[in-house]
């Protein structure tokens, strides 16, 4: 699980920053997260949810308060928590399975178990078969496929997720959805997800949190079920054509527009 | 957009069938090819090279013509000039600028690693090599002959700088430029100082690296004809120099050609070796 309590950050003053905004992105945010959902982070840009992210990775360290999983305070990154990036950051230097395997070879696995594992990552997000491929050969949504599969491969406890089909088309992320409920079903993983899409958002979330704008608190946390329905066999397109999803959608859609507007003003 | 490509593409068929445009196309295309405007270049060159001469328009002593270079090629190589085939001249120039090479990858590059990663050490060497890097290797040439004698430790050392400085600057910059995200992700399954350093700085640098021993090797084969000139009995910029001394101008000539030649060869070689270690070049 979770666990952030009355959390700060901000960027140091000799940080370069445009004038008038807050040097503050988070100010004072608890949330509570039980083991095994899936958390949707939705605001306003520039509202601080990736940095909420980097603290919950390791990468930032918070100015004030804390963030720990499973009880274990958050000092810099480590391998409970895999991270899967908008733009991959794979190795191009390695193929396909040798990317998966990356993260077993930096703990000093045996090569035969490296590779055993690899291939059933691979297997879960679809990529049986292109495991010699090279990366640069793959296209945007096999390449998030290959940085799933590597971010499972070493077995975290959480795996977070900064906007990773945000650069992908709309037929795509629709796919990397179902593909993200399938592989949350398989695994049990608590996920944390960054995104920018409210339809993607209220799908598939069991927790969505819509943040304010800066500095971020937290303006809903919503329970929702949509993205569970899809995992237990419901089609996806049905799901998000259901009146009450439709509901959830705009009201969400609705909060996160009026933070903009503030923003805006 | 158009719903019927076939239209648009059979029109645009159509207009390139015409008759004679075909042939026109295809003769220009031919040429455009850099590999038959460069060949056609030499062939041009080398008959205007061969009417000068055969016109007398140019003294023999100046510019001996392209058949007497090639019989000086035939006969350098079987019996020699000065104590030496051509192939020993080759040889011996090849093997100080090998040695120089291979000096330079297990010295140039930690040091490039090193700055690149390290400000401080940025800050201590930056200067030097910033310093020594834009002077002509004829200028400190009579330091090293003074510090290190006349023999082949001051040759060799005299390429190895000329190589030395680009090696370190290229893979300083190479480690600079690694990916950001690449090393968070590394970080983030638990990568040590020491494995982000092999798995992830080293391989994101070996682009620039292979691209500055590249370089490196261009200059340190020019320098050559500087570092034989001091005492040497063997090598290719030996063999130009003291064939010039007696005014054999066929064998200066041929001298210069087979150091273009190998000089060319390397580049093409290190160019392959750059395409088969990181395919992923310019892709990813």
């Amino acid at each position: 699980m979770i666990e952030v309590k009355n959390l700060s950050v901000a960027y140091a003053a000799r940080e370069k920053r445009s004038a008038g905004v807050s040097p503050v992105v988070i100010d004072g945010l608890s949330l509570s997260v039980p083991p095994g959902a899936l958390v949707a982070l939705l605001g306003p840009s520039g509202c601080g949810k990736s940095s909420l992210l980097n603290v919950i990775a390791g990468f930032v360290e918070p100015s004030a308060g804390t963030a720990a999983v499973s009880g274990r305070v958050i000092h810099g990154p480590g391998a409970d928590r895999g991270v899967v990036f908008q733009d991959d950051a794979l190795l191009p230097w390695l193929d396909v399975i040798g990317n998966v395997s990356f993260p077993l070879v930096l703990r000093g696995v045996q090569a035969a178990e490296r590779e055993a594992t690899a291939r059933r990552f691979l297997e879960l997000v679809g990529l049986k078969g292109f495991e010699r491929r090279s990366i640069w050969e793959l296209s945007g949504g096999m390449r998030q496929r290959v940085g799933i599969a590597r971010a499972l491969a070493a077995d975290p406890e959480v795996l977070l997720m900064d906007e990773p089909f945000g650069a992908l088309d709309a037929l795509t992320r629709e796919r990397m959805q179902e593909l993200l409920l399938k592989v949350w079903r398989a695994t049990g993983k608590t996920i944390v997800v960054v995104t920018h899409g409210v339809e993607e958002a209220t799908f598939l979330a069991t927790d969505l949190v819509v943040l304010s704008r800066r500095p971020a608190r937290i303006v809903h946390h919503l329970k929702l079920h949509f993205g569970t329905r899809h995992a237990d066999g419901e089609p996806a397109r049905a799901i998000k054509s259901l009146p009450e999803f439709v509901a959830v959608r705009e009201q969400v859609l609705a909060s996160v527009f009026t933070q903009d507007e503030v923003e805006h003003a | 957009m158009s719903l019927h490509p076939s239209a648009a593409a059979s029109t645009a068929g159509a207009s390139i069938d015409s008759a004679g445009a075909t042939r026109g196309i295809a003769w220009r295309e031919w040429l455009g090819q850099p590999g038959v405007v460069s060949l056609l270049t030499i062939a041009v060159l080398l008959l205007v090279w061969q009417t000068v001469t055969s016109l007398r328009l140019i003294e023999p002593l100046f510019l001996p013509p392209p058949a007497a270079v090639w019989a000086k090629f035939l006969s350098v190589s079987t019996t020699g000039f000065v104590d030496a085939s051509l192939w020993q001249h080759t040889a011996a120039s090849l093997t100080r600028v090998a040695i120089a090479l291979l000096l330079a990858v297990l010295f140039a590059v930690p040091l490039g690693l090193w700055i690149g990663l390290s400000p401080t050490a940025r800050g201590v060497f930056d200067p030097l090599i910033e310093f020594y890097r834009p002077v002509p290797p004829l200028a400190y040439l009579p330091l090293i002959v003074i510090w290190f004698g006349i023999g082949e430790l001051s040759k060799v050392l005299l390429i190895l700088l000329a190589i030395f400085a680009p090696v370190v600057i290229a893979t300083a910059t190479g480690v600079r430029n690694t990916d950001a995200t690449r090393l968070r992700a590394a970080q983030s399954f638990g990568a040590t100082r020491w494995q982000l350093l092999r798995f992830v700085v080293l391989p994101s640098a070996l682009p620039e690296i292979l691209t500055g021993l590249r370089v490196g090797l261009g200059v340190g084969w020019s320098t050559l004809v500087a570092a034989e000139l001091v005492a040497a009995t063997r090598g290719l910029g030996f063999m130009v120099q003291s064939a010039a001394q007696f005014l054999n101008t066929d064998i200066v000539l041929l001298g210069i050609f087979v150091i273009a030649i190998i000089a060319f060869g390397l580049e093409l070689g290190l160019r392959a070796l750059q395409r088969r270690f990181v395919p992923w070049q310019g892709k990813a």
